[in-house]
């Protein structure tokens, strides 16, 4: 095992598909904590910001449609990764791991 | 999660010694003789409920018999195998995720509160997304039975495992206890059998299935469960959404002029009294939430990452449906229950049975007493199957991790740890009881914050921090993970809720509600010098596997029962 391991940290093609899982899980996970963090400043420094309607016919506050946003932002992010994921990581890592495999 | 508000406890000493006061204080005679004594007015047991919940009963029962012929060897027992699929494990992250707190306790704090109480919907939900992008897979290519099991692979065996297992322990009792009141109160309410009994009840159920049934039994009555929640949260909202012809607007102009604050029910209001206790509440839930070890103990019944990112999706759909629903149960409770004469105690005017019962209400109001039977279910139902999601987290890390790993060596048959494994179920289904006991008529809501801040305090950092961090040592990981741990429950105990509202001190000696801000920085920061100055000869090892584990935890490659192809 620890030989496969070695010969996979020798293949370029893992560095670069280590990078471009890691580039997508921080960009999505960046825009999450971002926002998310967002919305708990915006509670705890400028709740009025949230608390106004969000026409004058409804009762319906920015706050309580910005909790749906999050909700939904989040399902949306993790389809992302999992498209990206179920696209193009999973074979790449087959590869890799096979090649690492015959080479031992 | 309930608000914490003025508890009606003796001033007894804190932490652990409340515990065995609270069981001597208690008349043990009368406690034993209510436990096996049907209710004297029998007109309070609702028929509907106890039928519904019969019929769980009876399905999770063949469900546990079913799963103990599968259940053969350790693996099966810890993971079931590794054979759960990806949409399966969803639906039971989502039963282990979503407690009778999630339906009503956010019901409850909605009820109260208003916006405040989507806080608790929206932000825990943050955790599904980080979940998925920083730790899923890795966890999933890293692990085996427990999440001792990840972080020992470089680190030194027997300490890690010990502050692990100590912490996931302590996380495991502090959730129990409040599953274990809130099922004893809601059950009187709902089914009018006395406390005591339902603890019987509950104690009895979970220790058959975790016992015999072992994690195959516990997925699948989480996934009955998860069906059942989900279903009947669906069902009250179609219903109170039917009656304004599906204008939320409407809903929410009814709850609007119901409501003693009117419009402010829509807007953020006190709940999270200053900016850092919303920081360091925010951060409690998100990093909390992300490393829960009943939770992520799921993702190694699943056969490979594939698997357990697919899980991680299902679960976040899943789980954000959820919360998107409480937006309305919630409020729909503050339309249909707060004016409604039915459901308010006749001399107070208050919500019977208190704000927890919100939910409940509200689906008498919508469905009468055929919704209400199906709901008081479903609530008892979640309640059983989260907490033996909760056993078989601690009776794993007594197990595998103190017992086989540590006391034995690893050199422990598989029949032995099995024999541990169930006797470990035992001991918690009793000291579930006994503590469900000694708590009753008390407040624990606080409870809720203590394995929060133990997740965000030991469990991410130390998950986190070994798969991402080359420079951690062992050293570093038990400084940081002990001394963050141990400051956290300080600071719990002195401030504002335990040391002020329950001690009866007339000020806090720590200022904030929520010391997950501190603790992390504590446990973090210790964890990252430690490290740094370690020079060890034992550090320089580790530091050098970390190349295998990153490929390992990369490529899946030599990961525990996973298929690689």
């Amino acid at each position: 095992m620890d030989h496969c391991y070695r010969a996979i940290d020798a293949d370029p093609r893992f560095h670069a598909l280590a990078r471009a899982r890691s580039r997508l899980g921080w960009g999505l996970g960046g825009v999450m904590l971002v926002t998310y963090y967002a919305f708990i400043l915006v509670i705890a420094f400028r709740p009025a910001w949230l608390a106004r309607p969000l026409s004058s016919t409804t009762v319906i506050t920015v706050g309580i449609a910005a909790g749906v946003a999050l909700i939904v932002l989040g399902v949306a992010l993790t389809g992302v990764y999992i498209w990206q994921a179920n696209r193009s990581f999973d074979a790449r890592n087959r590869a890799i791991v096979d090649a690492a495999r015959r080479a031992v | 999660m309930t608000p914490v508000r003025r508890l009606r406890l003796p001033p007894l000493v804190g932490g652990l010694l409340t515990l065995c006061a609270g069981v001597a204080h208690a008349d043990i005679g009368t406690a034993i003789h209510n436990m096996f004594s049907l209710p004297a007015d029998m007109s309070h047991l609702k028929p509907t409920a106890v039928v519904m919940f019969s019929i769980f009963v009876l399905i999770s029962l063949l469900i546990t018999w079913w799963a103990a012929q599968r259940t053969k060897s350790t693996a099966d027992f810890f993971t079931a195998g590794g054979n759960i699929g990806g949409f399966q494990n969803g639906l039971a992250i989502t039963g282990d995720w979503c407690s009778s707190a999630a339906l009503m306790g956010i019901a409850a704090l909605l009820y109260s509160y208003g916006f405040d109480g989507l806080i608790y919907s929206v932000v825990p939900f943050g955790a599904w997304p980080l979940m998925m992008f920083l730790l899923a897979e890795r966890l999933r290519n890293l692990g085996k039975y427990t999440v001792a099991d990840i972080v020992s692979l470089r680190f030194a065996r027997v300490p890690i495992r010990t502050l692990i297992a100590s912490a996931s322990l302590a996380f495991v009792v502090g959730y129990l206890i409040v599953q274990m009141v809130g099922a004893g109160t809601l059950i009187s309410n709902l089914f009018g059998l006395n406390y005591e009994m339902a603890q019987v009840i509950i104690g009895g159920l979970i220790v058959v299935y975790v016992a015999f049934g072992g994690m195959i039994a516990t997925t699948y009555v989480q996934i009955v469960k998860a069906v059942l929640l989900l279903s009947g949260a669906t069902f009250i909202v179609v219903a109170v959404l039917l009656r304004f012809g599906f204008s939320l607007d409407g809903l929410y102009q009814a709850a609007v002029e119901n409501h003693p604050t009117e419009e402010a029910i829509m807007q953020p209001g006190g709940l999270l009294p200053d900016p850092v206790n919303a920081i360091s509440c925010g951060l409690m839930l998100l990093l909390g939430g992300a490393a829960m070890p009943h939770v992520l103990m799921r993702f190694f019944t699943v056969p490979n990452a594939k698997e357990a990112r697919l899980s991680v999706a299902w679960a976040a759909s899943l789980i954000g449906y959820f919360y998107l629903l409480t937006f309305v149960i919630g409020y729909g409770a503050i339309a249909f229950v707060m004016k409604n004469p039915e459901f308010l105690d006749a001399k107070t005017g208050l919500i019977r049975g208190g704000a927890n019962m919100a939910a409940i209400h509200l689906a008498s109001a919508m469905g009468g007493d055929l919704l209400l039977g199906f709901i008081s279910a479903v609530a008892f139902a979640t309640i059983v199957a989260v907490v033996a999601g909760l056993t078989i987290a601690g009776a794993s890390a007594i197990s595998h991790d103190l017992y086989a790993n540590i006391f034995r060596h690893g050199k422990a048959t598989d029949a032995e740890v099995m024999r541990m494994s169930r006797i470990a179920a035992l001991s918690l289904g009793v000291l579930g009881m006994v503590l469900g006991i000694a708590f009753k008529d008390q407040n624990i809501a606080y409870l809720i914050v203590l394995p929060f801040t133990i997740s965000s305090t030991v469990f991410f950092p130390v998950l986190f921090l070994s798969m991402y961090w080359r420079r951690l040592t062992t050293t570093g990981v038990v400084a940081g993970g002990w001394l963050g741990m141990a400051s956290g429950v300080l600071m719990l105990v002195l401030g504002p809720t335990i040391w002020k509202d329950i001690l009866g001190h007339a000020e806090p000696l720590f200022p904030y509600k929520y010391p997950a801000l501190f603790s992390i920085a504590i446990s973090v920061g210790t964890m990252f010098i430690v490290s740094l100055l370690d020079k060890s000869d034992r550090a320089k090892q580790e530091i050098a596997a970390f190349e295998d584990q990153y490929v390992r935890s990369q490529t899946g490659l030599g990961a525990e029962g996973a298929v690689q192809h």
